[in-house]
C-alpha cells in the first residue's frame, strides 16, 4: 500500500487515489492541429521506466488533482505538488 | 532427440541419465539476418517460423534474463477466441488453431486443455449485452453458445447459486473449444524446436540501443556487445515502450503490473475455466489442482513484477463472493507480471516508425493466447517487409487513423 502525500490534505492511503497519467497539454487551435499530432496528444506515452512526474487525483478525499513523483520501478513515492495554472505537461 | 513413448521407456530403463538439453547454448555471431528482440513465447516463435516458413538462414532470440521468465511464465494460461470484432476474431482463433496443433507441430506436449471458458452474466442487462456479443462472435465463427443458469449449474456446482448472492448468476456463455495449456511448455517447445532449426537463443543478454545507418535501423547494441541485423524484431512486452525509447518514438502503451494467484492444491473440483465480467474475477484449477485466479490490472503504471496488497485483496474477495467454498483453502504463491496495455486492449503488430524494426507488443493482459499468431506474423513482416493479413488491422497507424480495434468496450473481459 502507497502513502500519498496530497498537497492538500497531506498523507493518505493508496486506496483514496486515482492514478491520472502522464501530464500532456491539448494543443490548439484544433483547427490547425494534424492528426499525428493529435494522435501524439491523446495516445503516445512515454511509459517511463524509474522516477516520472505524474497527475494524481484525491478522488476519495478532497477531490483535488495535483501532480506527483513516483519511481515506476521501486514505487518509491517523492515530492508531490499543487497544479498551478497554465501548462502542466509537454 | 524426438520425444516419444519410446524414448521414455529406453531413457527410462537408463537412470534418466541420457536426456540432451532441450535447446543449445550457441555461440553469440556477430550479425544475423533477423534478431529478435524478447525470447518470451511471442519471440520464439517468431523466430521459429522465420526459419521454418520463411527459411531465413541465419536467425537469433535475444533474451535479456532467461526465456519464458516474462509474462509467458507468469500468466494464468488461458486461451480462447471469443472476441466481438471480426479482426480479432480472425487473428485469436488463428491461434487457437495453432495451439490445437502444437504439440504435434513441436513434438512438445503443451498440455493443451480445451476444457472450455464460462463467462458469467449476474443481471439481465449482462444477459442482454452477452446476447449481442454472442451474436457478434457467431457471425465471426467463433463457437460459442450461450447457457441459461440452470445449464451451468449442471457444468459448475461449486458456483454460488444463491438468490442473495451478491452477483447473482444469471446465465452465461461458454467457449467449448477454449481452455488452458501449460506456459512453460509453449515457451520451451519452441525455443527447442527452433534451436534445432539452427536458431540462435541467446539468454542473458539484454538489449541496450540500436545500430544505425541513417535513419535505418541495423542490429543491436547489446550487454554482450553490437549485434548487426539484416532485420530487427521486437517482442519485449512490458518493455516495449523502454525499447521504444531506445529506438527513438513513443507507443500508445502504458505498462502496469498485472498479478495472479494460486490456492493451495486440492482434488479436482472445477472442470472449466470461469469468468465473471462483472468483477473481472477468473479461475481456473491446474493439473496440480492448485486454483489459479487472478482479475484487473493495478491501479497505476509499474515495472515492479510484484503485485499491490489492495488488488489482491479485491481479486480474493471476487473469487470468495463467487466460490464460498473456497473460502478454507489457503493461499500458496501470488505474483505479476509488467503487462504492455494499449488504449483498445488490441495488440500492435506491424512495422516501427523507424526503418529495419518491426513489432509486436501490447498485447496486454491477454497474450498468452496469442503467442503462435504473434509468432506468425511478426515472422511474416520480418521476412517479408509486409503485412500478413491477420496483421494489417492491428498496425500502429490506427491511432492516427482513429481505426481502434476496441476490444475494451467489445469483449469486455481482457485474460
Ligand atoms: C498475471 C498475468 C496473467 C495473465 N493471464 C493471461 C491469460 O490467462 N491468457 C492470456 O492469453 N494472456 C494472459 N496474460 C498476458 C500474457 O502473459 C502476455 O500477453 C504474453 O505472455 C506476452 O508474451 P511475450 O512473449 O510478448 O512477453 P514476455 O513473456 O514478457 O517476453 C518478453 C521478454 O522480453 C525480454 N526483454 C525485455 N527487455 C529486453 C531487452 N532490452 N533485451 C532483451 N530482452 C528483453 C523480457 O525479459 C521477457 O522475457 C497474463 C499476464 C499476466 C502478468
Ligand atoms: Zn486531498
Amino acid at each position: 500500500m502507497l502513502s500519498i502525500p496530497c498537497p492538500f490534505c497531506g498523507p493518505r492511503g493508496e486506496h483514496e487515489f486515482q492514478w491520472g497519467g502522464e501530464p500532456v497539454t491539448r494543443p490548439v487551435p484544433a483547427s490547425e492541429v494534424s492528426d499525428a499530432r493529435w494522435a501524439n496528444y491523446l495516445y503516445l506515452r512515454t511509459n517511463t521506466k524509474g522516477r516520472d512526474r505524474e497527475l494524481w487525483c484525491h478522488a476519495g478525499g478532497c477531490g483535488q488533482w495535483f501532480t506527483m513523483e513516483r519511481d515506476t520501478m521501486t514505487h518509491e513515492v517523492f515530492e508531490s505538488a499543487q497544479i498551478s495554472l497554465g501548462r502542466i505537461g509537454a | 532427440m524426438r520425444y516419444s513413448a519410446v524414448q521414455l521407456i529406453r531413457q527410462g530403463l537408463a537412470g534418466h541419465t541420457g536426456w540432451s538439453p532441450a535447446w543449445r547454448t550457441p555461440e553469440l555471431a556477430r550479425g544475423y539476418d533477423a534478431v529478435v528482440i524478447g525470447g518470451g513465447a511471442h519471440g520464439l516463435a517468431a523466430a521459429y517460423y522465420l526459419r521454418k516458413i520463411h527459411k531465413v538462414k541465419r536467425v537469433a532470440v535475444l533474451e535479456r534474463s532467461w526465456i519464458g521468465g516474462g509474462n509467458t511464465g507468469r500468466n494464468t494460461t488461458i486461451v480462447r477466441s471469443n472476441y466481438f470484432f471480426p479482426e480479432s476474431a480472425a487473428l485469436y482463433d488463428f491461434s487457437l488453431r495453432l495451439y490445437e496443433g502444437l504439440s504435434e507441430e513441436l513434438n512438445y506436449n503443451i498440455m493443451l486443455s480445451q476444457r472450455g471458458v464460462l463467462n458469467l452474466a449476474h443481471s439481465e442487462h449482462d444477459m442482454e449485452l452477452m446476447c449481442r456479443s454472442v451474436n457478434a462472435m457467431l457471425l465471426n465463427g467463433i463457437d460459442v453458445e450461450l447457457l441459461s443458469a440452470a445449464q451451468i449449474r449442471r457444468e459448475v456446482q461449486t458456483l454460488n447459486f444463491e438468490r442473495d448472492a451478491r452477483y447473482p448468476i444469471f446465465g452465461g456463455f461458454m467457449q467449448r473449444r477454449g481452455g488452458v495449456a501449460r506456459h512453460d511448455a509453449v515457451a520451451w517447445g519452441y525455443a527447442r524446436a527452433a534451436s534445432d532449426l539452427g536458431v540462435d537463443i541467446v539468454q542473458g543478454c539484454e538489449v541496450t540501443g540500436f545500430l544505425r545507418d541513417g535513419d535505418r535501423i541495423t542490429g543491436v547494441e547489446t550487454s554482450l556487445g553490437p549485434i548487426s541485423a539484416g532485420v530487427t524484431g521486437m517482442s519485449v512486452a512490458g518493455h516495449s515502450g523502454v525499447l521504444a525509447g531506445l529506438a527513438g518514438f513513443r507507443l500508445p502503451i502504458t505498462s502496469y503490473a498485472l498479478q495472479a494467484m494460486v490456492s493451495e492444491p486440492i482434488k479436482p473440483i472445477l472442470n472449466t475455466v470461469v469468468m465473471s465480467t462483472a468483477t473481472g474475477m477468473y479461475v481456473s484449477q491446474s493439473d496440480k489442482g492448485e486454483l489459479v485466479f487472478g482479475q484487473g490490472l493495478d491501479l497505476y503504471p509499474s515495472y515492479a513484477q510484484r503485485g499491490n496488497l489492495p488488488v489482491a485483496q479485491t481479486i480474493v474477495a471476487s473469487m470468495l463472493e463467487m466460490f464460498p467454498s473456497f473460502r478454507r483453502l489457503k493461499l500458496l504463491r501470488q505474483w505479476a507480471g509488467v503487462v504492455d496495455v494499449c488504449w483498445d486492449y488490441s495488440p500492435i503488430i506491424g512495422p516501427a516508425p523507424v526503418d529495419g524494426l518491426f513489432m509486436n507488443c501490447g498485447w496486454g493482459t491477454g497474450g498468452f493466447k496469442g503467442s503462435p499468431v504473434g509468432g506468425w506474423t511478426l515472422a511474416h513482416l520480418m521476412a517479408k517487409g509486409d503485412h500478413h493479413v491477420l496483421s494489417r488491422p492491428f498496425d500502429l497507424g490506427r491511432f492516427t487513423s482513429g481505426r481502434l480495434v476496441d476490444e475494451a468496450a467489445g469483449a469486455g473481459i481482457a485474460h
